[in-house]
């Protein structure tokens, strides 16, 4: 079994949906942890779920990442601890300094909420290993700021230590600009950091975990943590 | 009782608060001297037509309010209705419009927020929302405004409350043009223990003002709603409240958290008219008194006056009556959500609305004279003069049309027909993970998690019809609202209205009011779906021009097994797809007469056979149960040929229409086409389990008409032969047209 902490800002909003996911779908035990806790001690991996952390008022996950349990993640993070930070928890990270780069407002200037084609660029991470290079996975997007950006330089890096994840694309996997819903660059959608151990994303794996809701297309990657985690304990 | 300088009243000074010198008199004699200025402020916001329905109460009588699953009807803050297995859905539908017309993304944004709050308030945690939107024509700029900014309104609200918005309707018709409406509707679920209500009992017990603190905004919002619009209305900004949806999502979960610990004696929302509102109807439902010390309120800003802390509409605010030992653990789960949580005040036995300022007393009422005694009025009724006029239509003067593929490509790009995708796209609809039928289709339908149920919810109301005669329109509206949640696999449970006029102070309005309500409450009545709730929106009027009569029914329904639920979408290949009801000749009221003819609004809109309509109800969901349907879709704006081309359209494949002579034989084909007859519903099934479906309908006696094949690229309508294709389109044409032109006219 592999423990599961699912971090509670004010304004957060996924978080319940991230917990039913993963107690009841992925059968894990999972707990919330209020963010003005200053320890994450006792779980295998962390989720700062979608939401609207202080409102998003001032930039998305600008004020959150000064929760208290943020120093605590952070510590984890580095200490090679499985972070996965999904929307408005991805902006956390991003404003944390866990993954580089920042969230602009969508190119259209309006939120987005529909279904993505996510192209899995990197398949050595924890949350992929189980995922063929390539394939193609049908992903809802929901958000008014997701349109990552970083500098060239960073870029060129992200690209070299192959640290995109998920680049959206269309249904028959190329990466063009028509599948791309909120201007990011070079049509990122999820990236990690250099360990591989964090990772950010824009769209919502909890919310295609289940055949009634039409589309269980993300279970590949919950199931790739739990294959990871077998591994790595024996 | 002192009355203070401060507060003294110059004479003719209710007038501009909206009270005329007879209610003025009355308040004289239910107090039994002059009442100062806070006491007139305070009666004439509870007496204003948006607190005290003093005009449509002794109509509202008429509808059904109770059946065996009813948990609540009206007169809380929402109605409440049991889906078995000891849980209940709660729901609502309120108005926005003034608000919006003038401020298009607060007045929206604000009426998601209040409407949330009245379904929370009762225990439940909000599951979904609606929001029934009507606007001028998009040509105009000022319209374009008023929409996006509508839309963008709902849109961070809903969004950041993490409540997903689910569906709803658009229409577009130029009485709006001055006067958009805005109706939001929610739907919460609850255990039936968890039920809470807007109550004050309990002598000694403390009130408590929790949440956001009282500002100037929206003073007078409740007025301001209770009269006609006009080119001051700008000047009415003020009265239009500002939303912060974090604050009530702290909020939110505040108070279900407060409710959960069992401390908790009655709590209600601080919506129209603020703190005067839920303090005299939570001491008027309970038969007590309410006493409170207006300098506790916390408030924004220094030297706020007994009258403006009343009649502020500050946003994100509730009253809690609470049990004598528990303010200590009240006030430590606010603190956890970083909210203020307040003693203001205490419940008296002698059933007075008293407000002090420290020792001083500012005012003092009976509760009950500023709820159940405001005034009520019949006022006088009669049929608009030109009503006959609008009615008769030559059919004989209207041409057909030669090319029908140009006509059903025009139809589909109409905006009253034509995707809503622009609108709903940016609406988090997925958010709480319960949406198995996404926006867009006849109705949305949510699981419920742990359980094989699903809940389903639709709004509907075709304001054309209901002006060209408003009793038929008010019932198409409830049926067009069941079939929806039938063609979903829902078993109708009740309804919440919202009931959009101009000014009854005007007989033609009143007629149409009246007309309306007789409607609803016969349909409501046959379908067995009480009403529970909802709101009335008078004086949607500009420059003597009223809106369309706009009743807007919210319906939920119950999906007894969601492996059961069905969409409208055609499946495979092969699929047999049969209609089930009967075709009439009837093009009044059309949205083919409004886009081909250019008549806007001409005819009798369609009759509605309520018998035919439960049996054709009845027939479908029983087959939905049975597994023998794929698909089903009603027949409704654009008639047969419109509702054909969607089912295409979703389900990205073609389709056969062969039409036998039976069917067209008689009837003018653009009316067979494009005609709007009611109790239509389109569903197909797999080839092998067709003999079963229609020797069922046979059984029950329900018409039916087999109609072709799922199959294809294209879609096509033939006469039985074809040679003789009056329509042949690929459904990707079809798709594009309909799918782009709301985005279109927004660029």
């Amino acid at each position: 079994m592999m423990k599961f902490g699912v971090v509670v800002f004010p304004g957060s909003n996924c978080d319940a949906d991230c917990l039913h996911v993963l107690k009841n779908v992925l059968g894990q035990p999972a707990e919330y942890i209020w963010h003005k806790y200053d320890s994450v001690v006792g779980f295998d991996c962390i989720v700062l779920p979608g939401g609207f952390s202080y409102g998003d008022y001032l930039r998305p996950g600008a004020i959150a990442r000064f929760s208290p349990v943020m120093e605590a993640v952070i510590e984890f993070a580095n200490n090679g601890g499985l972070v996965l930070g999904i929307c408005n928890g991805f902006q956390v990270l991003l404003e944390a300094g866990l993954l580089p780069g920042a969230m602009r407002r969508n190119d259209s200037l309006q939120f987005r909420c529909h279904d993505t084609d996510l192209k899995v660029e990197n398949t050595e991470t924890p949350f992929t290993i189980l995922c063929e290079p390539g394939q193609v996975l049908k992903i809802p997007v929901a958000h008014g700021d997701g349109n990552y950006y970083c500098d060239p330089a960073t870029l060129k890096a992200l690209n070299k230590n192959n640290q995109i994840v998920f680049r959206y694309c269309n249904q028959q996997g190329d990466v063009v600009a028509a599948a791309n819903p909120n201007g990011s660059v070079d049509n990122i959608a999820g990236i990690c950091n250099q360990n591989g151990n964090v990772l950010g994303m824009m769209p919502h794996p909890e919310r295609c975990a289940e055949k009634i809701l039409g589309n269980d297309a993300s279970m590949i990657l919950l199931n790739s943590v739990l294959a990871y985690w077998q591994r790595k304990v024996h | 009782m002192t009355n203070s300088n401060e507060y003294s009243l110059q004479p003719g000074v209710w007038r501009e608060m909206g009270l005329t010198d007879a209610e003025y008199e009355k308040i004289k004699e239910i107090i039994g001297r002059e009442p100062n200025y806070v006491e007139v402020g305070i009666f004439a916001v509870m007496w204003s037509e948006h607190c005290s329905y003093k005009t449509s109460r002794p109509l509202l009588k008429l509808f059904p309010t109770t059946g065996s699953h009813v948990l609540q009807g009206p007169g809380e803050n929402a109605g409440i209705v049991d889906i078995g297995d000891g849980q209940a859905v709660v729901f609502k539908i309120e108005s926005h419009n003034h608000p919006t017309a003038i401020e298009p993304y607060q007045g929206a944004a604000t009426g998601v927020g209040g409407i949330l709050r009245d379904v929370f308030t009762m225990g439940a945690r909000p599951i979904a929302l609606l929001n029934s939107l009507r606007f001028g024509y998009l040509d105009n700029a000022r319209t374009r405004f008023l929409f996006s900014g509508a839309v963008e309104g709902i849109a961070a609200y809903g969004n950041c409350m993490g409540v997903p918005t689910v569906g709803g309707e658009v229409y577009f018709a130029p009485g709006y043009q001055e006067n958009p409406l805005v109706n939001a509707m929610c739907v919460g679920l609850i255990k039936h223990q968890d039920i809470k209500k807007g109550i004050a009992t309990g002598v000694g017990n403390p009130v408590m003002v929790v949440g956001a603190r009282t500002g100037r905004d929206g003073i007078h919002g409740a007025t301001f709603a209770s009269e006609e619009l006009s080119e001051d209305s700008v000047e009415r900004r003020p009265a239009v409240q500002v939303g912060d949806p974090f604050m009530e999502k702290l909020l939110l979960e505040a108070c279900l958290e407060v409710i959960k610990s069992g401390h908790v004696v009655g709590i209600q929302d601080m919506g129209a008219a603020g703190l005067t509102s839920s303090s005299c109807e939570m001491a008027s439902r309970a038969g007590t008194g309410i006493e409170m010390d207006l300098l506790r309120v916390p408030r924004r800003e220094e030297g706020m006056t007994a009258y403006e802390l009343m009649l502020s509409e500050s946003q994100e605010r509730m009253l809690v009556v609470v049990k004598p030992d528990a303010v200590v653990k009240v006030k430590a789960i606010f603190d956890k959500w970083d909210l203020e949580a307040v003693v203001v005040g205490k419940v008296t036995g002698d059933g007075m609305l008293r407000l002090t300022e420290g020792d001083k007393i500012v005012a003092e009422m009976p509760a009950k004279a500023l709820t159940e005694e405001a005034p009520l009025y019949e006022r006088p009724y009669s049929e608009p003069e030109d009503l006959k006029a609008v009615q008769a239509l030559a059919l004989a003067s209207i041409p057909q049309p030669e090319d029908y593929n140009q006509i059903l490509l025009q139809l589909l790009a109409a905006p009253n027909i034509a995707s809503k995708e622009w609108v709903y796209r940016q609406y988090d609809h997925m958010v709480g993970i319960n949406t198995v039928v996404r926006p867009g289709s006849d109705a949305t339908v949510l699981r419920v998690k742990g359980t094989a149920k699903g809940i389903a919810i639709t709004t509907d109301c075709n304001a054309r019809y209901c002006y060209l005669d408003p009793y038929t329109g008010g019932m198409i509206a409830v049926a067009e609202a069941a079939r929806n949640l039938v063609c979903s696999g829902a078993k109708p449970l009740a309804i919440t209205n919202c009931l959009n006029f101009g000014n009854p102070e005007k007989p033609a309005i009143m007629w149409q009011f009246r007309r309306a309500v007789q409607g609803i409450s016969e349909a409501c009545r046959q379908l067995n779906t009480p009403v529970t709730g909802g709101n009335v929106s008078f004086y949607n009027e500009t420059k003597d021009t009223a809106i369309y009569p706009t009743p807007v029914i919210g319906m939920v329904g119950l999906v007894e097994d969601l492996t059961r639920h069905c969409t409208q979408d055609f499946k495979n290949n092969g699929d047999i797809i049969i209609l089930v009801g009967v075709n009439q000749e009837e093009l009044g009221g059309s949205e083919y007469l409004r886009v081909v003819h250019a008549m806007e609004a001409a005819g009798k809109p369609p009759a509605l056979d309520i018998a035919l309509e439960k049996k054709v109800q009845q027939a479908v969901l029983r087959a939905i149960k049975k597994g023998l349907i794929k698909s089903a879709h009603d027949c409704s704006e654009g008639g047969l040929a419109v509702a054909l081309a969607e089912s295409c359209i979703a389900g990205n494949i073609g389709g056969e229409i062969a039409l036998p002579a039976s069917v067209w034989q008689g009837i003018r084909l653009d009316a067979l086409l494009f005609g709007e007859t009611q109790s239509r519903i389109i569903i197909t099934s797999a080839a092998n389990h067709t003999d079963q479906l229609l020797q069922d309908l046979v059984e029950l006696a329900v018409p039916f008409t087999r109609l072709g094949t799922v199959g294809g690229t294209n879609f096509e309508i033939n006469l039985l032969d074809p040679e003789s294709k009056i329509i042949n389109l690929p459904v990707a044409k079809l798709k594009n047209e309909w799918r782009e032109a709301i985005a279109c006219l927004m660029k």
